[in-house]
């Protein structure tokens, strides 16, 4: 059973003029458990409608999007919320970290609102993204390759099935985001979770055996902005 | 909800609070303001009733010149209000040969130091009334008056305010108010200072009767229309001249005082019975309910504008925190524990603001009572259990509570998708 599989899943905005815009026409994706693999998503691809509809925080109009063979899609939205914060790890761009949390205090959060606290596994996550010592530090204290780490620990908080990572060096340089990368693939791989990065940095893109091109996969994504219907 | 959410949302809701925590001290500053002054007009209130009502007053009824129950009780026992007039002395007598009478005492006033009221009476002031049972007007320092010297014995409160001690004299003044132009010759000496009772008896400079009615310009028409008589020293007073402004009385069984009361109210025309005065303050009470309630319903609503003014506070804070919820959401936190954050940190604003009023009800309560001491001698303690103590915060935290649901309702709504994209 593939730890991510999108079935048939199709997802379009109403546009202000009164039709509608098909952003997303996959009809089929999968991961298995522990792999890893990249998926290049350029602007108007349809990236962040895909990684919202993996997440659950998108519903799409047609399809499944199974996480361990759980359609997130088809569960009431209490029941996608809680699937979501037990069995997927999120990593951003923009680390979107608790500013009023400490570094710490973000793993724990993560893990009060998924599978329960466990204060010693997140001592041990933060250490093992080499932040021992900065437990109480602040996002804001903490440079951005650090806050990338300490969000990297907060998506494996709960031990998830799939971590999903958008653009997640893009707001780092080239050494923190090589070193980000290489925390991100181990630590995955050492959870046993599935990695899925969206991406369009060549540099990340490299990193992985499994590339493949959303554009490509997307029936509805067009080199500029989509197709309409 | 789990515990562990539970328990997550409130550390969030600590910590946003914490890190607003200007808003959310002047939002705790409002709702303790709010909290402090409802709880302070309910306790005053009722304090007060009860003291006036039902208090230390030791007398169960006052006999005096015909006109107004309520004045008579307000200028006699609570040294307040004008005197309704004067009755004959006989009256006095007439009481104190009455069997089913326990206590009489004269009362004759008009007369001040310094704004504060000089009675003139007997020495069973002293010696056989009780202000509470077993407790009687006792000096801290000196003796009570020789009835027949210009002695004054003064109440704690004249001696605090006016530094007055045993030894000390003073020329009284005519009329209730003070008035330097209107002083009388004579002088009394101090020859005793009362302990404190917490009773408008503190607020009392007591002379002798008889020093009262032989100070100058006091002229006595033993109550009626009838030749004036001016007191010369040396030379008793006869009864006939005297007057009294009113008899203070203990009954020993009510019966009695009721047969009083229909005899002296309803068959006499000279002299009015009041009686029983708790009654007679409690129909005070009564006729300004009214401005009580106008009270209590300000208190109220400046507890509503607070729990107006916490919701206004988060929903400034909520543009800048969709970012927050919408990661709380990716997280895996449900929109009604997103909502849940709103309402828990409204109600520990109101929690706090709650707390923080307890001071403010203290502060309150200590000027209050100041005031209603040095204007009244009514005694008003901030610690006397009143249920608004208990019922204000929990109410006050309810309210912001509910008043929660407004920003909650809005937290509720949050667009996830959106507050998840990167900033620009």
């Amino acid at each position: 059973m593939p730890a991510l599989e999108l079935d048939g899943v199709k997802k379009s905005y109403a546009l202000p003029s009164g039709g509608v815009h098909l952003v997303l026409d996959l009809p089929r994706y999968a991961l298995a458990d522990g792999e890893q693999a990249a998926l290049e998503g350029p602007s108007g691809s349809g990236k962040t409608t895909f990684l919202n509809c993996c997440a659950g925080i998108l519903r799409p109009d047609e399809g499944r999007v199974l996480i361990g063979g759980i359609d997130i899609a088809a569960l009431p939205e209490s029941g996608s919320d809680a699937l979501r914060g037990r069995s997927l790890g999120y990593v951003f761009q923009s680390f979107n970290l608790l500013q009023g949390l400490g570094a710490l205090e973000n793993i724990e959060l993560a893990m009060r609102l998924g599978a329960g606290l466990d204060r010693a596994r997140a001592r041990a996550l933060l250490g093992r993204v080499g932040l021992a010592g900065k437990e109480q530090h602040r996002p804001s204290q903490l440079s951005a390759g650090q806050q990338q780490r300490v969000a990297l620990a907060r998506a494996l908080a709960n031990r998830p099935r799939v971590v999903l990572a958008d653009e997640p060096t893009g707001n780092l340089d080239a050494a923190a985001a090589a070193e980000a990368l290489t925390l991100l693939r181990e630590a995955c791989a050492e959870a046993g979770a599935a990695l899925l990065v969206v991406s369009h940095d060549p540099r990340v893109l490299a990193r992985f055996r499994r590339r493949d091109r959303l554009a490509r996969l997307n029936r509805a994504a067009t080199p500029a902005v989509g197709r309409s219907r | 909800m789990s515990r562990g959410r539970f328990a997550g949302v409130w550390l969030l809701a600590g910590r946003s609070l914490r890190q607003h925590r200007l808003s959310t001290a002047l939002t705790a500053a409002c709702t303790a303001l709010s909290v402090g002054l409802v709880m302070a007009i309910f306790s005053i209130q009722a304090q007060s009733r009860d003291a006036f009502t039902g208090g230390a007053i030791g007398f169960d009824a006052v006999l005096g010149a015909r006109g107004s129950q309520l004045q008579l009780v307000l200028n006699t026992v609570f040294h307040l209000e004008t005197s309704p007039g004067n009755i004959p002395w006989r009256y006095y007598k007439a009481m104190q040969a009455n069997p089913a009478v326990a206590l009489a005492i004269p009362y004759a006033v008009g007369d001040n130091f310094h704004g504060y009221r000089l009675v003139g009476t007997e020495p069973s002031i002293f010696t056989d009334f009780e202000y509470q049972q077993g407790r009687r007007l006792t000096p801290a320092q000196g003796r009570v008056f020789d009835p027949a010297a210009r002695d004054a014995v003064v109440g704690a409160t004249v001696a605090r305010k006016l530094g007055m001690k045993v030894g000390d004299s003073f020329h009284p003044y005519h009329g209730l108010d003070y008035d330097p132009a209107a002083m009388h010759d004579e002088v009394f000496t101090v020859c005793g200072v009362l302990a404190p009772t917490g009773t408008p008896n503190d607020r009392v400079v007591w002379i002798p009767i008889d020093s009262f009615y032989r100070m100058s310009g006091h002229v006595l028409r033993g109550a009626g229309q009838g030749r004036a008589y001016t007191a010369r020293d040396g030379q008793a007073i006869p009864d006939s001249a005297k007057e009294v402004s009113a008899v203070m009385l203990k009954f020993r069984d009510p019966q009695a005082a009721m047969m009083l009361s229909q005899m002296i109210n309803y068959q006499g025309t000279v002299a009015t019975l009041a009686w029983p005065i708790p009654k007679v303050m409690a129909e005070l009470f009564d006729k300004i309910g009214w401005a009580n309630r106008v009270l209590a319903l300000v208190g109220l609503l400046v507890m509503l504008v607070s729990a107006a003014a916490t919701v206004a506070a988060l929903v400034n804070t909520l543009d800048a925190r969709g970012r927050d919820f919408a990661i709380l959401r990716s997280l895996g936190a449900g929109r009604s524990t997103v909502a849940g954050l709103m309402v828990a940190e409204s109600a520990a604003i109101g929690a706090l603001g709650s707390l923080a009023g307890f001071a403010v009800y203290a502060a309150i309560m200590a000027v209050a009572a100041a005031l209603l001491r040095d204007s009244t001698g009514v005694l008003i303690d901030a610690a006397r259990w009143h249920p608004v103590l208990a019922l204000a915060p929990l109410g006050m935290t309810l309210l912001s509570a509910v008043a929660g649901l407004l920003p909650a309702a809005q937290a509720y709504r949050t667009d996830v998708a959106s507050g998840l994209s990167p900033r620009t």
